[in-house]
């Protein structure tokens, strides 16, 4: 007795014409990282390389800002009272424009007659150190936090997921206030608690990614292949899943940047930033609020200045992620 | 019977008497669990629910069954990425059931997994060179002439360009990944390959050439197969004996001509009879004596009395929901779970389309019945 079927499937042998292989020999042999892809999508992307652009002109303005301000501003502190019209109380700057001239290319504060780039450039200096510290440790917590989550998941992960919850439920700007304004005011110690506060409450937005993230690799087939030669927790953890975390954390510490710039300028502004005679974009602002009436462009000016770099930051950060997530296609 | 050459062949070149690698009774239940923090265990999905088998040194086990039925686990426990719950695993004479991953780290080069999707196995951030190399750098293998040369040999091998070392695995196809998953599975020269349905992601015309190359590995480098798939097609031409699967546990295992020929176990029949068939004269026929199951798998977690396969079973009766069918041999190397095996009168058209139309009526919720 013969099963009709079994014995005619025997031979499926024979081969099936050779595979078409997507990779053509003959042209060139380097690979091409999936970095260089998004790199090419990135370079398309008007708006956010303009963004990318903005970026690094702050980053140098910062780090020149002595030897910018050497030449095209005054020193911080320098009263330039011939710059106040005494006529009006001596409080608005000389001319219509808040006192924007050749010599002073932004203007002077009202009253003190203080040159207003020069106070702008060193603000972009605390703005960013403050802004990229926090930004920093917020990524460093947050990947060590998403990644034990994420890769040992269960009770571990049940625990630090509630952990991130409280966090994000906190009510941070009351708590900073509070904080800030019991601690002594030295310009170091300042820095170093904001960066604490804010680095330490921004975390959890990083960590839940990379939580995310790390959940759905370490079911991919590829940890267990790297399992099944031989590989420890910490090699799978560093080798394996990092290597595929690395895009949405870039993408997403440059999406929180904004938003540390805009915490700084608000402790600033509500008087719990670093301490005078230290310039900040959120202290001009607060300060601009007595004079509105008289100098609009003190208001004007810095409140542009951190408009335009949380702008920037964002564009750019929003084509980082379009331009790494394969599922975009442009 | 026709005999077709590789299979001749195959007998001959394979003098598979001893045992590589040996299971019994190996178990894995995955715990259900409930709450977040104080988690109670409110039942168990029985993957795996005591399985019997050997792998001789030489010879490709294959093993089928439908998704689900606990193949993959047991690919994952033989390969120790998966710990058992029960039973026992001896590879070599030495008991690896339990071992530690520190203890695991030795074996890991005698044991090596091939995986099923093509497209998740690979790294995507790693180059192929990192890939295959990666087994060579983790278990410190010495390679004389560079770990660059090694690699490249690696994938000469496995029919790929050696040049192509440091492209990315999004840069080659299905076919071409797969050939990339071997190459890093033979790095570390095991003994032992589990091949986890390696074809079932690819493209029927690219399936042979990849087992193929397998069958042509084997010869070569003296392997071991345990070779999963989901029908009976594909282990038929690679498999010196087949074992099938159901619902975590194996209910037919013989040597690969008398279980596609005299099929004991009614599952087998009715997988053998679903095997799709390439010469078209025949094809009719067979679509006609085909045997299909009505209703569906039922659950891991709560599976029927007695045999489990009796909620779909044409020749179903009390028996069978009362005691377990011993899983035994009935004729030399030829095992099978069931209380009423399959006759030579029901292997006949006549008996096929007979079980065909009563596999047709068995009514679809038996599986409720209350289990005695
Ligand atoms: N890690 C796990 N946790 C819980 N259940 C699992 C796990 N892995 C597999 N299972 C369950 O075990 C059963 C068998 O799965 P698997 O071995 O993958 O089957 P197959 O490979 O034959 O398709 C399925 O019901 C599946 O849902
Ligand atoms: S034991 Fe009974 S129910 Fe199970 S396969 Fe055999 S005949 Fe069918
Ligand atoms: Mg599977």
């Amino acid at each position: 007795m013969t099963l009709g079927p079994v014995t005619s499937s025997t031979d499926v042998a024979t081969p099936a014409g050779e595979e078409t292989p997507t990779i053509a020999d003959g042209k060139k042999i380097e690979g091409r990282s999936l970095g260089r892809i998004a790199w090419m999508r990135l370079k398309r992307d008007k708006l956010a390389m303009a963004g990318g652009g903005f970026i690094i002109f702050l980053i140098l303005v910062a780090i020149l800002a002595p030897l910018i301000n050497k030449v095209l501003g005054h020193p911080v502190n320098e009263y330039h009272q011939d710059k106040i019209d005494p006529n009006l109380g001596g409080i608005p700057p000389v001319g219509t424009w808040g006192g924007i001239s050749k010599d002073f290319l932004l203007g002077v504060q009202p009253v003190t007659g203080r040159d207003l780039f020069s106070q702008i450039i060193y603000g972009a200096q605390t703005s960013l150190l403050i802004a990229l510290l926090a930004t920093l440790l917020a990524v460093v917590i947050g990947i060590v936090v998403g990644v034990t989550a994420g890769y040992y998941g269960g009770w571990v992960d049940s625990l630090f997921s509630r952990f991130m919850d409280l966090i994000l439920a906190f009510p941070l700007i009351l708590f900073a206030i509070a904080l800030i304004s019991v601690l002594p005011p030295t310009k170091g110690f300042r820095i170093a608690v904001m960066v604490l506060i804010i680095g330490g409450f921004s975390w959890p937005y990083i960590g839940r990614i990379v939580r995310g993230q790390a959940l759905s690799l370490r079911e991919r087939e590829f940890v267990e292949a790297a399992r099944s030669v031989g590989a420890g927790s910490f090699r799978i953890i560093f080798r394996e899943l990092l290597p595929n975390l690395a895009a949405p954390i870039l993408v997403y510490s440059t999406l929180i940047i904004p938003s540390n710039i805009l915490f700084e300028a608000a402790l600033s502004f509500l008087g719990v930033g670093v301490p005078p005679p230290t310039p900040s974009w959120g202290r001009l602002l607060s300060d601009a609020v007595d004079y509105y009436e008289y100098d609009p462009m003190y208001m004007l000016i810095p409140g542009l200045a951190i408009f335009v770099t949380v702008l920037a930051f964002n564009l750019f950060g929003d084509g980082l992620r379009d331009a790494l997530d394969p599922k975009s296609n442009r | 019977m026709p005999t077709s050459t590789p299979q001749t062949e195959r007998a001959a070149t394979r003098p598979a008497t001893e045992n590589l690698l040996e299971v019994s009774g190996l178990e894995k239940h995955f715990p259900i669990t409930r709450g977040a923090f104080i988690r109670r265990t409110v039942g168990a999905v029985r993957a795996v629910d005591g399985l019997d088998f050997t792998v001789r040194t030489g010879e490709t086990l294959g093993v089928v069954g439908e998704s689900g039925c606990g193949k993959s686990t047991t690919g994952r426990l033989v390969t120790r990425l998966l710990e058992p719950t029960g039973g026992k695993i001896t590879f070599e004479g030495r008991d690896i059931t339990h071992m530690s991953v520190r203890q695991m780290r030795e074996l890991r080069r005698d044991v090596q997994m091939i995986f099923q999707d093509p497209y998740s196995s690979l790294n995507p951030r790693h180059t192929v060179g990192t890939i295959v190399g990666a087994p060579l750098r983790i278990q410190n293998i010495p390679t004389p002439k560079g770990q660059k040369r090694a690699v490249q040999d690696l994938l000469e091998l496995v029919g790929l360009n050696p040049e192509h070392y440091n492209r990315y695995p999004h840069e080659f196809s299905g076919g071409q990944r797969q050939r990339i998953g071997i190459a890093r599975a033979l790095a570390l020269r095991p003994k032992l390959i589990v091949c986890d349905e390696p074809v079932s992601a690819l493209d029927v015309s690219i399936q042979a050439q990849v087992v193929n190359l397998l069958d042509d590995l084997q010869r070569e480098l003296n392997l071991t197969y345990m070779f999963i798939a989901h029908d009976l097609s594909v282990v038929k031409h690679i498999s010196d004996r087949v074992a099938v699967m159901y619902l975590g546990k194996m209910v037919e295992l013989a040597p690969r001509d008398a279980l596609y020929a005299t099929p004991m176990h009614p599952y087998t029949l009715a997988l053998l009879s679903a095997v799709p068939v390439p010469d078209p004269s025949r094809r009719d026929k067979a679509q006609r004596e085909r045997v299909l199951l009505t209703g569906d798998v039922p659950s891991p977690i709560d599976p029927p009395s007695g045999c489990r396969f009796r909620t779909r079973c044409w020749k179903a009766q009390d028996k069978c929901a009362q005691e377990v069918p011993p899983f035994v041999e009935l004729a030399p190397g030829h095992r099978v779970a069931c209380h009423f095996p399959v006759t030579d009168a029901e292997r006949t058209p006549q008996g096929r389309m007979a079980a065909q139309h009563a596999a047709a009526e068995v009514p679809p919720d038996t599986a409720a019945e209350p289990a005695l």
